[in-house]
């Protein structure tokens, strides 16, 4: 928190120049994050490089967090306030289920979230949020949020660093943006690729936002949340995965008997 | 006496809200399900945040790009652009783009500027995006305890007043909203402007945003009062199709809305580039009969 400005006494005597105080308590920490949402599962990705200008601060910071069975919440932008949103929105979420004796559905946590950001609408959170996971009727979503709280139900979303890298690769890709079908062929239907296409999509994303952005890379986390019942094979088969890449379920946060969350990992490039 | 008069007198909202600490344990209705509107009948709006600096607004504003004029903050906010409405005796028309831009980039194109209050009043979005959702989110709220206390509904007047009046209280602090306050009532179809200056109009005819000068070059060259509904759906969705080609701001696609007696109607969502396509293609066509009208075999009815 640099309260005041960064000179020396002896340079400051030499200057006329006013020196202007200003309260500057934001830090751009780079890194990128990314969702999409699929018809019974959604997945949720962020690299785990932390940077501070030109200089890497770690090559592990966690930039996706688990909330619920259901819901997974990406963050990017000032990492501390990035830490300390995420905080929150647990207490607030373990503070609903010691009163309702359930985990919070994730169209409330999307309200919530909205409600916790514009509550710092004259201070804000510089934080740019993607909230994914599974709905109550079993559909995968994707919410993204400004820094603010104004929120929308989307089938992908990138933010972050290489938002501008990844965003048009996805709209093309995902939402099938100036393509057209053979003639004769079947039309394109957005929000219906299956597990597989989508997971290939979110490491070559991250992949090549690695080679043309400095402050993506390091590593790779890729959180996968799939509807009750879904079978998991697509995913956990045998050589179902590229080389290089590792998967773990994760142990349900609550009851168990529902949805299932499994972290894929992937080294990425370091220089 | 005076500690009597002030135990009745309602606590002074503003200061106190502004300085409850955002670190807290929080208040007891942030426990349940609530999510911070625990609190709501006592019209009391959970702790805003405020940096403890000599002029907040100030700060908000060296950190955030509000409208585009800070290109160089970190916080750059998404905002809205071109959104219209008009009376006409088929009900009120409502006509928005879909574009949300960030500097140049553009940070959405499927941007609902369209908020549905409740199933008889909607609210446009221009200027900050969240403070338009947020409050009108919070206007559905109001208007819902109005329903239970009254046991009537909440005429768009004083729906549009409870709006005009919270932004008011926060007025010169950063908020920044225009926005368009449209329902049905016992009055008949009403429509008032709202925005964070405090301003709060009446009127038969508005357009808010970037793009509005566009809009209402073509509104007015076709706007009448005795428009049928074909002619007023047609109108409001040209118009935001010609904003949307002449500013760089707005764009994307159409969300077309239609008031009527039982509430609003959804009529469609149209791609911005394809509709202007159809209309001057349209033209094209129209031309072409023209050229063609020595023949009589040319014109058809």
């Amino acid at each position: 928190m640099a309260m005041h400005a960064e000179r020396s006494a002896a340079l400051h005597e030499l200057t006329s120049a006013p020196i202007q105080h200003a309260f500057n308590p934001y830090e751009d920490n780079g890194g990128t994050i990314l969702a999409i949402a699929g018809k019974d599962f959604s997945v949720i990705a962020g690299d785990t490089r932390q940077s501070q200008g030109y200089s890497i601060q770690t090559r592990y910071a966690r930039k996706v967090w688990q909330l619920t069975d259901r819901a997974v919440l990406a963050t990017n932008g000032f990492a501390a306030d990035g830490n300390n949103f995420v905080k929150k929105v647990k207490q607030r979420l373990e503070w609903y289920e010691h009163a309702h004796h359930k985990q919070m559905p994730l169209k409330s946590i999307a309200r919530m979230i909205q409600t916790i950001l514009y509550g710092k609408r004259f201070f804000p959170y510089y934080v740019y949020n993607i909230l994914g996971g599974i709905e109550e009727d079993g559909t995968g979503a994707v919410y993204s949020y400004d820094p603010v709280g104004t929120y929308e139900r989307e089938s992908c979303r990138a933010a972050g660093a290489a938002q501008s890298i990844l965003q048009p690769f996805l709209d093309n890709q995902i939402y099938f943006k100036n393509q057209t079908p053979e003639p004769g062929a079947e039309p394109f239907i957005p929000g219906n690729l299956p597990l597989s296409t989508v997971l290939a999509l979110v490491v070559d994303s991250f992949t090549s936002a690695t080679e043309r952005h400095i402050e993506v890379g390091d590593g790779l986390e890729v959180y996968v949340v799939m509807k009750k019942g879904r079978p998991t094979d697509d995913l956990v088969g045998e050589g179902k995965l590229a080389p290089g890449m590792a998967v773990e379920e994760l142990d349900a946060l609550g009851e168990g008997d529902g949805e299932k969350t499994f972290l894929v990992t992937r080294s990425l490039k370091r220089d | 006496m005076d500690a009597l008069a002030s135990s009745l007198s309602a606590p002074p909202r503003l200061t106190r809200d502004l300085n409850e600490d955002g670190d807290d344990a929080g208040s007891s209705a942030e426990w349940g399900s609530q999510g911070g509107f625990g609190n709501l009948h006592s019209g009391f709006v959970g702790g805003m945040t405020v940096p403890r600096t000599p002029d907040p607004a100030a700060f908000l504003n060296l950190h955030t790009d509000s409208m585009s004029s800070n290109p160089q903050a970190k916080i750059k906010l998404a905002h809205g652009t071109t959104t219209l409405a008009f009376r006409f005796k088929g009900g009120i028309i409502v006509a928005v783009d879909s574009r949300a831009t960030a500097g140049s980039y553009i940070a959405s194109g499927t941007v609902k500027k369209v908020i549905e209050i409740n199933p008889y009043l909607l609210g446009t979005m221009a200027g900050g995006a969240a403070d338009c959702q947020y409050w009108e989110t919070y206007l559905g709220m109001q208007c819902r305890l109005h329903e239970l206390r009254n046991k009537e509904r909440i005429s768009v007047a004083a729906a549009s007043k409870i709006l005009s009046n919270i932004v008011y209280q926060y007025k010169g602090m950063g908020l920044s909203m225009g926005t368009m306050i449209c329902g049905w009532d016992k009055t008949g179809p009403a429509l008032f402007y709202v925005d964070s200056e405090g301003q709060r109009l009446k009127g038969d005819l508005f357009s808010v945003g970037s793009g509005s000068t566009f809009a209402y070059g073509v509104l007015d060259q076709g706007y009448k009062f005795d428009l049928t509904d074909e002619e007023a759906q047609d109108l409001g969705r040209r118009s935001i199709c010609a904003a949307g080609h002449r500013d760089a701001f707005s764009g994307n696609t159409i969300n077309l809305y239609h008031v009527k007696e039982h509430g609003w109607d959804f009529i469609g969502n149209y791609d911005l580039s394809e509709t202007w396509y159809e209309y001057t293609q349209k033209e094209k066509g129209d031309k072409m009969t023209r050229v063609e009208a020595p023949s009589p075999m040319a014109v058809e009815a």
